[in-house]
């Protein structure tokens, strides 16, 4: 019990802050909200995914990240693409000249599957491969940087390029991947119609659970002996080093955990908005999710899904209502958010909700009575 | 006293912001209890959508951020036209037509976010919009599973035809094969270079025009190339170009490519009085930002040009000028957009109401026409595209065109066989 306690949740705090979370993104908002909505909401939670990696590798690690948008990507692809096979059966193509593949590698006058795309007949194997491709693609670039000792902005500017040449490629290799368009009309999965109103409801609260899942399994990965190497490395990573330890290991480790993280975001992205495309592989995407991290506390695995929700939301509304106006709206949210409030919202709440928590009796009772032990929500100065 | 604290403490604040959230969900629910069912709603309107006794709305879908907004903005300015005009003349059914915007920011998921919101929740009877081919497959699926009606204004690469979509630009066999008959008979043209952006309307438009100057005109590809979107680099194209010396230089590069592209040719010294250059990307939008000295003597294959002399059109630009002012300039989507709401209206009446249905069935009739629009006469076929005829133009110094050529009423046929 106590190693769920303060392992799992993270003392007092976290254990709360998750509690909360969990009864407003699976009881509350699936209670008010209508299904289109909830949709949205659904959709926003995917970027959580990523946000909660760029904590673990950001906050913690003080590894910035540009390219998370990648393995968003990559995951997204992998579901799309089985997807896609899934809807270009040779009924469903008949007026192609090939049937039987995608429509856009007809248009393309490609006239097999490429082999490539032969795996993403199976769904265990897609899944297999958007848990493993991205992990290992982020495997092989952290070994490649780290193992040298790039790092900080070098390593930011890196992922970056990445993220350009990966939209480049996905882009310039429309036979195969559907160019621009990305991958488009995706109906069903396994013969079961995603796009109706109980699928959308059933893939929400799958996206859910597995987010407070990622968030449960960082959490323990933070609160173990690696969430402290972590912060040793960010604070100093030399000192690190000359006490025994091979730190790009760690990094190394981190990033790819962080990439696995995102593609589950990436392939939920999918099953829920119903296509993919490469404008989330890109920077601008990439930049984003930072954004998110940086509004809800990079410190803070609960605080970056307010975040997230927060910045998506704010996005959906100014945009219904001032469609001329919304990014000079969104500009101004960025902007004050970073200039009071530097630690995000969570900082914003560790400064200020015993404010809030103090009226509360039941809290107050429980603060008397339990000494705070090791609180991991640290809201220190961090170092890019 | 306990209240008075409670008025100034952080506490109101926070109560106030509550409060107000809470009102949230409730907005959900405003457009639907707004419109009280009286019985002639009743009978032209089935299926829920948001029309009063007086009004009826609908959406208008484009970028007005982002990379594509250059292009959309005179599109949606068209279709606000056209509906203000269409209410000055009392609406459609006696019902007002008003609009619901939404910003579709260059960002395909986005697309299908707000037309989703527009179908899902605003209720709209019909949108406006999309542009990019991209946007269109991004907003397919929404439109025919929430059986919406989506009126699309480009002229685009075919290759589909949806029940929920009417398209008021042309599919590329109108525009491609009889310019390239033009080219091969005037110009006396037997060699071809093809050059476009890398994505799928080029790619499409270009293997039809290949099909069709190998198969019919006899002719022959010299040269096929694609450069990425955004693309400024054209200089190995140019080069290739010179080396072959084709008799055609076939083009259809977009956006900003363009102004990269066309100023290199001059640069490089392929001019109009050397060179035969034919293009579908290039409309007046374009020719303001590539400047019409580039471009003095190519020719251009659209449908419409601002330069047409027929009364319509000369109503048309009037009327477009003085709503949005005199420097505006129009496109071929322009008009394309612009007779969207016209088409709409057409159908609407002819069905005797709103159901996207009944709209869909008296469009496919084949017999919806318009004697006013501004391209001439047009006419809906029931594979959802329209009649329309294809012009050459040639561009002259000041950015308009000179129409030289001008086809028959063509048949729109988006699943050419032979071009596949």
């Amino acid at each position: 019990m106590n190693f769920v306690y303060e392992k799992l949740m993270g003392g007092k705090q976290g254990f709360f802050g998750f509690i909360i979370l969990a009864t407003l993104i699976i009881v509350i908002l699936p209670l008010f909200l209508d299904i289109f909505r909830l949709n949205l909401v659904g959709k926003y939670l995917t970027y959580a995914f990523a946000a909660v990696s760029l904590v673990l590798l950001w906050g913690y690690g003080g590894i910035l990240s540009l390219g998370q948008g990648v393995f968003f990507g990559l995951g997204g692809y992998g579901m799309a693409m089985f997807l896609k096979l899934e809807a270009s059966s040779p009924e469903n193509t008949q007026i192609q000249s090939t049937p039987g593949i995608p429509d856009f590698m007809d248009w393309n006058q490609i006239i097999s599957l490429p082999w490539f795309w032969e795996p993403f007949n199976s769904l265990p194997l897609t899944i297999a491969a958007i848990l493993i491709l991205p992990a290992l693609f982020a495997f092989i670039i952290g070994t490649a940087m780290f193992k040298r000792r790039v790092g900080g902005v070098y390593f930011a500017i890196i992922t970056q390029v990445i993220a350009v040449i990966l939209t480049i490629l996905i882009v310039g290799q429309q036979g195969f991947t559907g160019g621009i368009n990305g991958i488009t009309d995706l109906r069903t999965l396994n013969g079961w119609d995603i796009t109706s109103d109980n699928a959308k409801y059933i893939f929400y609260f799958l996206n859910a659970f597995l987010l407070l899942t990622v968030i449960v399994i960082s959490r323990f990965i933070l609160t173990s002996k690696f969430g402290s190497l972590l912060l040793a490395i960010r604070d100093k990573e030399d000192r690190v080093r000359f006490s025994g330890y091979d730190v790009s290991n760690f990094k190394i480790f981190i990033f790819s955990f962080s990439a696995m993280v995102s593609a589950i975001g990436g392939a939920m992205f999918t099953l829920q908005v119903g296509f993919m495309s490469p404008s989330f592989v890109g920077i601008v995407p990439s930049i984003e999710m930072v954004i998110f991290a940086a509004v809800g506390g990079r410190m803070s695995l609960i605080g970056v899904v307010y975040g997230t929700l927060l910045i998506n939301f704010g996005k959906t509304t100014f945009s219904e209502s001032f469609p001329e106006l919304w990014l000079f709206l969104m500009g101004g949210l960025f902007i004050s958010v970073v200039m009071f409030f530097p630690n995000g919202l969570a900082g914003l709440w560790n400064d200020y909700g015993h404010h809030i928590t103090n009226k509360i009796p039941f809290w107050k009772k429980l603060k008397k009575t339990e000494v705070s032990q090791a609180v991991v929500e640290k809201t220190d100065e961090a170092t890019v | 006293m306990k209240y008075s604290r409670y008025r100034t403490g952080p506490n109101s604040l926070r109560r106030f912001f509550v409060k107000g959230l809470m009102a949230l969900p409730a907005t959900i629910f405003l457009s639907a209890s707004c419109f009280a069912a009286s019985p002639s709603t009743a009978e032209i309107n089935t299926t829920g959508l948001a029309i009063t006794d007086d009004t009826v709305t609908v959406g208008i879908l484009h970028s007005l951020t982002g990379t594509m907004a250059i292009s959309e903005t005179g599109a949606q300015e068209a279709e606000k036209l056209a509906i203000k005009q269409i209410n000055d003349m009392g609406g459609i059914l006696g019902r007002k037509i008003e609009i619901i915007q939404e910003d579709g920011a260059s960002d395909w998921p986005t697309f299908a976010e707000k037309s989703r919101k527009l179908l899902v929740k605003d209720k709209v009877a019909a949108v406006f919009g999309a542009w990019t081919s991209a946007s269109r497959k991004a907003v397919l699926p929404v439109f025919e599973k929430e059986n919406g009606l989506l009126y699309y204004p480009t002229f685009y690469e075919g290759l589909e035809q949806s029940k929920n979509v009417i398209y008021t630009g042309q599919e590329a066999t109108q525009q491609i094969l009889d310019g390239l008959n033009w080219v091969a008979k005037e110009k006396k043209a037997k060699t071809f270079y093809l050059i476009g952006s890398d994505y799928i309307w080029p790619r499409t438009s270009m293997k039809i025009a290949r099909k069709h100057i190998e198969n019919v005109l006899g002719g022959r590809v010299v040269g096929e190339e694609y450069k990425p979107l955004g693309n400024t680099q054209f200089g190995s194209v140019i080069n290739k170009i010179r080396l072959k010396k084709p008799d055609v230089i076939y083009a259809a590069v977009v956006g900003g490519s363009n102004v990269a592209w066309f100023k290199q040719l001059k640069a490089a010294g392929i001019t109009s009085k050397k060179q035969t250059l034919l293009t579908i990307s290039v409309t007046e939008d374009e020719v303001l930002g590539i400047g019409g000295e580039n471009l003095e003597g190519f020719y251009s294959i659209m449908k419409y040009f601002q330069s047409l002399e027929n009364e319509n059109n000369k109503a048309f630009v009037a009327a477009f000028k003085e709503m949005w002012g005199k420097d505006s300039v129009i496109g071929d989507v322009t008009q394309a957009a612009y007779l969207g709401p016209w088409l709409w209206k057409a159908a609407v009446e002819k069905a005797g109401s709103f159901d996207v249905d009944k709209i869909v069935a008296a469009s496919e009739a084949g017999d919806i026409e318009l004697k006013t629009a501004p391209e001439g006469y047009v006419k809906l076929h029931k594979n959802h595209h329209l009649w329309s005829v294809a012009r050459v133009g040639k561009w002259n110094k000041d950015g308009q065109a000179t129409v030289v050529y001008e086809s028959k009423l063509l048949e729109p046929d988006p699943f050419p066989a032979g071009y596949q």
